[in-house]
């Protein structure tokens, strides 16, 4: 960990927008979580909730940004402290979008619950991925927190995973689809979400990669640095 | 980010040196203020200087051109490469050197005389220019230094009638009229208010399609806003010196983040 800043202010200022940005991961997370429970479910007031809450994230999300420019204009932060500052912006909004997913997500519940009973088995087939974003999330928000590059580097490869997994949701609800006409509208609500669900785990990835930046210093969007750093260690 | 920054160092590799500085130690007579420096000072280029008090930031420069040589025992010892030769050298004829390295200070110095006399006087001491020739210099020497539209009705009057920042720019002037190679500016806005400042620092930024430009500057912003090339040091060592912009974003060495961050002592 760096040493303390001569000015306790700015240490002061610095550890309030980290701790925020945490307090709405950990919020989010659990927007996402409730969210998986709530598709499974298909419960109206729990989806209601959900959608509501988007509201908190959104104007934390304005209230970081606004806290983040004052630092800025304040502080004039370089080196380390700057790459924080710009990564913290940059999470702030793949956090805000996280929250719009899971917002999705709730949305295509209340959708099926309107329209009655479900003729397939919706929630089983996102589960696998659903459990993998979740965990991506986590592991996003933990390796931010503790500023541990090595962790965002392994989650970063994940997300080829979920990727995968879309695909393989994709391809068993094209079989529903084609195998029974009136599981059409379901199984369109079912994509939605899982696509909603490959949404996070990118944002969960480009978290990870700003841990990455903040500690080493190197930008690593657009690259082949994490599966480069993962064949090197295996 | 990383492929570009080692493209970057390449370029800075490639470009013409003008001062080569190795093996310099540095002593006030018993106290060693500089320890075993080695750095290049690129052609046309803008070097910073970064540090805390009594780093040898200050001491650094005054080597450049033998300004220390002014003050007894103070002492140099190693090798600073300029047109060729070691400047250190005991032969060397430190007026024609300073006239080709010149100085700028932290207090605007403009001397008791008329605005015109300030910058023709260096000039008569180095050459025999005639009233026209001489009038055409000044005036060529105050524009350089983006001075002339301020003073051009007023250059009978006193230099010291002048505001800080004009001050200032009169002495760059002055350091400019004498067409050296190097310019090396001593904090050269810690006297001035903010507006003089961006002046100043627009005028380095022109001065450098010209000149090679070397700073000493205690506010980091001006370091990274006005310079190419950044050197921190440290206790009269020198610890990292590189790319501004790869020093303010990514510094190699702990050390430099915790001065640059503000979380130095």
């Amino acid at each position: 960990m760096p040493s303390e800043h001569s000015s306790k202010q700015y240490e002061l200022d610095l550890e309030s927008i980290r701790s925020k940005v945490l307090l709405m991961g950990g919020i989010v997370e659990k927007q996402f979580q409730d969210a998986i429970v709530c598709f499974r479910t298909l419960n109206l007031q729990e989806a209601d909730r959900i959608i509501a809450a988007d509201l908190e994230v959104n104007k934390m999300e304005v209230d970081l940004d606004d806290q983040c420019s004052h630092l800025i204009v304040k502080r004039q932060p370089a080196a380390n402290d700057l790459r924080t500052v710009m990564a913290t912006i940059k999470a702030i909004t793949d956090l805000e979008r996280v929250g719009d997913e899971a917002t999705k997500i709730a949305r295509a519940a209340r959708a099926m619950h309107q329209r009655g009973l479900t003729p397939i088995a919706h929630e089983e087939i996102v589960r696998v991925m659903a459990v993998t974003a979740g965990e991506m999330l986590h592991g996003a928000l933990d390796s931010f927190a503790r500023l541990d590059e090595k962790q965002a580097t392994r989650l970063i490869v994940r997300d080829e995973m979920i990727d995968s997994e879309f695909r393989s949701v994709m391809r068993n609800v094209i079989t529903f689809m084609m195998e029974d006409p009136r599981t059409i509208s379901a199984s369109l609500d079912t994509l939605w979400v899982a696509k909603a669900i490959e949404r996070i785990g990118d944002h969960a990835k480009n978290i990870a990669e700003y841990v990455v930046y903040i500690v080493e210093g190197k930008d690593i969007r657009h690259t082949d640095y994490a599966a480069n750093k993962q064949s090197e260690l295996s | 980010m990383m492929t570009e920054q080692s493209q970057a160092s390449l370029t800075a590799e490639n470009l013409p040196v003008t001062i080569q500085v190795a093996g310099l130690n540095f002593f006030y007579g018993s106290f060693q203020g500089l320890k075993d420096i080695n750095l290049d000072i690129y052609e046309k280029k803008v070097t910073a200087f970064i540090g805390p008090s009594g780093c040898g930031k200050s001491t650094l420069l005054r080597t450049l051109n033998r300004m220390y040589d002014l003050y007894p025992g103070q002492r140099a010892v190693g090798d600073i490469r300029y047109g060729g030769r070691n400047i250190l050298d005991a032969n060397v004829d430190v007026n024609i050197l300073r006239a080709k390295i010149g100085m700028v200070f932290q207090k605007p110095t403009p001397f008791p005389m008329s605005i015109y006399e300030n910058i023709a006087f260096g000039v008569n001491l180095y050459e025999n220019l005639s009233k026209g020739e001489m009038d055409e210099r000044v005036e060529w020497a105050i524009n350089k230094a983006a001075l002339w539209n301020e003073v051009k009705d007023k250059l009978n009057k006193s230099g010291l009638s002048l505001s800080g920042g004009q001050q200032q720019r009169l002495c760059i002037a002055r350091a400019v009229a004498v067409k050296p190679d190097v310019l090396l500016l001593d904090e050269p806005t810690s006297a001035l208010d903010p507006i003089s400042t961006v002046k100043i620092e627009e005028l380095i930024s022109e001065l450098k399609e010209d000149y090679t430009i070397t700073i000493v500057t205690h506010n980091m912003q001006q370091a990274a806003r006005c310079s190419d090339f950044t050197a921190y040091m440290y206790l009269g060592e020198l610890v990292e010196f590189g790319e501004t912009d790869s020093i303010f974003i990514n510094p190699v060495k702990k050390e430099t983040q915790d001065y640059i961050t503000g979380r130095f002592g």
